[in-house]
């Protein structure tokens, strides 16, 4: 087409088609929230189970947690394929770590050895929002938050994924107890925890179109693991 | 870089038990630079009638007086006062006229009907499709932020000073999680007999 | 001339003096952001007796939902009721516009304004701001030659359809008409398959959500059936989140209190001499 602007003669029977550019998009997003609170004693973390692309939903039940060891567990929200190798990925290198030195990795080996893979990839990121929580060494709980290319902050609490903005400024007031006033706040118990975590998703349902069908939450504390799940509305 | 995030603001407005509130931010910045730390978006537009506009800084204030314009036209030409509805649909209309132009506006209004003295929140998109719930409304570069935190705080028949909590409470925490709105607040209790203005306390970064 | 105290009668129409500006900044890199759309799910079918309209409640911008209850089956005249989807400040404003015009046309005519005439309407003013004006509409009535359903779309085309869908959720809704709408259905079995049909819509796309809202639309009689259906109901909440009174932190000194007197005017109407 630059041709039609050009003082040389134009023949239409000669010319040829100019060069397209075509372009791909390796990534897709799938939608997702993962909420993550930490005490003293105990960590949980929730997601969401909708697997969905534009406005279509593919799933109504899958699973985004993922149980590194009996003391951490990870969330994903983003791009579920990449989810898929990543978490295949540090699986396999998890299992390496624990055939070489005798011993399942900790929490915080964990949290630094996926902010090293996610550098890893630097150029072509994993396009996923990760949570990590588990208790560390002391037994205390903690969360670990990832933005796609690796940097890691260590917190008490976190929300990440397609609702992440919704969910982030409740848990700041209910857990963070930001812009309050008054007498000294007592920690979040577990299950007080938990209440806040369902409400969140119940917010955030009602306004995401991404977030919704159900939750799976996970509770770490020093005995072990536990699952619940909540149903939330499937519109 | 969307027009309507260049200056910066969240606000939100929330019905109560006979009575209703509007809660602003007070920013006003150009694109991450704040400029100014007491800028005006709430506007009263009768005693129990308020209006926000966030938005472009610019259309904010254009607006405010085309509206304030027609407001007190149709207040002399009629002998009193614009209820809430019919103020709303003025808005509307003055923003589908300028549909496939539109002012950066997207506009909040709150206020009690007269008589019944019913609270009545609403809210628009900058080319004046209306939404008027049962609940709240948000509006400006927090709304996401804002819009988790009321449908978490919000419950119906709150007192007006448990409205004043709820409402400044769902402001400030979804204020702090957005870069370009923050910068203290002003929270508007609006009730049969009087209006309440309150300042508040909050982050200044 | 115009002044404040003699404003100049505005013209009708759209007003275009802000496009200048508007391009500039979207040259700028400051494009016009989107207005609200309802990504949704607006069906219809004619039954034995008449016509049934529905539609979900959902309105969304990008991924958040703006509004989670509004009305989609907009009244146009008596014996015509109109769903829309697409830019919801378009539909909202042209099926009031086309509504008041009807009203002036029956007026003149004196007689019930036939469905054709506000599918022809509603064409001729889609197709004059050449797609622009982002209404997709599905139009239904009755009137003295039966009932019938249209469809039309933003560039000014339109059908005349048995059943129909439109929004988002369309391919889901119509999955369920293709499977099962017959002719002559009664007016229970007709509810039942609009509602499966916006229910597909509501569960199945995620631009639709929320209620459902029917009209039926017979010879004499109109049922406007909002909230028909709630097929979506809030999670309850586990916790409270109530704030004691002084939680948040105010600037007292600044505080101000306006003081309203409510005066109350009890007006008796009275009945007019027309006798004269």
């Amino acid at each position: 087409m630059a041709m039609m602007n050009d003082s040389r003669p134009h023949y239409p029977d000669y010319s040829t088609a100019g060069a397209v550019q075509h372009s791909f998009n390796p990534y897709a997003d799938n939608g997702g929230s993962v909420v993550a609170i930490a005490g003293d004693d105990f960590a949980v973390i929730g997601a969401d189970t909708r697997l969905s692309t534009g406005f279509a939903i593919y799933t109504r039940n899958q699973k985004k947690l993922f149980k590194l060891t009996d003391k951490t567990i990870l969330g994903c929200a983003g791009c579920w394929c990449d989810t898929l190798t990543l978490t295949r990925i540090l699986n396999a290198r998890m299992q390496m770590y624990e055939q070489e030195h005798n011993k399942t990795m900790s929490t915080t080996a964990c949290s630094q050895m996926l902010s090293t893979m996610l550098y890893y990839k630097r150029f072509f990121p994993y396009y996923i929002s990760n949570v990590l929580v588990g208790l560390d060494t002391e037994g205390k709980g903690c969360v670990y938050s990832y933005d796609p290319i690796g940097h890691c902050e260590r917190s008490t609490y976190r929300a990440g994924g397609s609702a992440g903005a919704l969910l982030q400024p409740l848990l700041d007031n209910q857990v963070g107890f930001k812009n309050m006033q008054g007498d000294a706040f007592e920690k979040v118990t577990k299950e007080r925890a938990i209440a806040i975590l369902k409400d969140v998703f119940i917010s955030a349902a009602e306004r995401d179109i991404y977030t919704g069908d159900s939750i799976v939450i996970n509770l770490i504390t020093k005995d072990g693991i536990t699952e619940e799940t909540f149903p939330l509305r499937k519109d | 870089m969307s027009i309507l995030s260049y200056n910066g603001g969240a606000m939100v407005a929330m019905k109560g038990d006979q009575c209703v509130a509007i809660a602003t931010d007070k920013r006003f910045g150009i694109q991450a630079q704040t400029i100014s730390l007491d800028f005006k978006k709430v506007f009263d537009m009768g005693p129990h009638l308020f209006v926000g506009l966030p938005g472009l800084a610019t259309d904010t204030q254009t607006v405010m007086e085309k509206l304030r314009f027609r407001k007190n036209l149709y207040e002399l030409k009629e002998n009193r006062k614009m209820s809430p509805k019919v103020f709303s649909s003025m808005v509307s209309n003055m923003l589908y006229e300028k549909r496939f132009g539109p002012f950066f506006v997207e506009p909040i209004i709150a206020g009690l009907e007269p008589k019944t003295f019913e609270p009545y929140v609403c809210n628009m998109d900058l080319i004046g499709c209306p939404n008027e719930p049962e609940d709240f409304v948000v509006g400006g570069t927090a709304s996401a932020q804002l819009y988790g935190m009321c449908e978490a705080l919000w419950v119906p028949k709150l007192k007006p000073d448990e409205l004043f909590e709820t409402i400044s409470q769902a402001l400030i925490n979804a204020f702090d999680r957005d870069a370009i709105s923050g910068w203290g607040a002003t929270v508007y209790i609006i009730e049969k007999d009087k209006v309440t203005v309150r300042e508040l306390k909050t982050r200044m970064d | 001339m115009s002044s404040a105290l003699c404003p100049e009668i505005p013209t009708p129409g759209f007003s275009f003096e802000n496009c200048k500006r508007n391009a500039t900044l979207a040259a700028k890199g400051f494009p016009t952001p989107k207005a609200t759309k309802t990504g949704t799910t607006i069906v219809g079918i004619i039954y034995k007796d008449g016509v049934i309209l529905g539609a979900d409640t959902r309105a969304t911008e990008d991924t958040t939902v703006s509004d989670k209850n509004c009305q989609k089956i907009h009244y146009l005249a008596p014996n015509m009721y109109c769903c829309g989807a697409g830019t919801a400040a378009d539909t909202e404003m042209t099926t009031q516009m086309i509504s008041s015009q009807l009203e002036l046309h029956r007026l003149y005519t004196g007689r019930v304004v036939p469905v054709c005439t506000a599918n022809q309407m509603l064409k001729q003013y889609l197709f004059r701001y050449q797609g622009h004006i982002g209404a997709a509409l599905v139009l239904g009535g009755v009137d003295s030659s039966g009932p019938h359903l249209f469809s039309i779309y933003p560039h000014g085309s339109t059908d005349k359809l048995p059943y129909t869908t439109m929004g988002s959720g369309s391919l889901a809704a119509m999955a369920v008409f293709e499977s099962r709408w017959v002719p002559n259905m009664d007016e229970e079995a007709g509810k039942k398959l609009v509602r499966d049909a916006i229910a597909a819509g509501i569960f199945n796309d995620l631009g639709s959500g929320s209620n459902v809202d029917l009209c039926v639309i017979r010879k004499d009689k109109v049922d406007y059936l909002r909230t028909y259906d709630e097929a979506n109901k809030k999670g309850i909440r586990q916790a409270s989140y109530k704030y004691p009174k002084g939680t948040t932190a105010i600037f007292p000194n600044k505080t101000q209190e306006y003081k309203i007197e409510v005066t109350e005017e009890t007006v008796t109407p009275y009945t007019m001499d027309t006798s004269s």
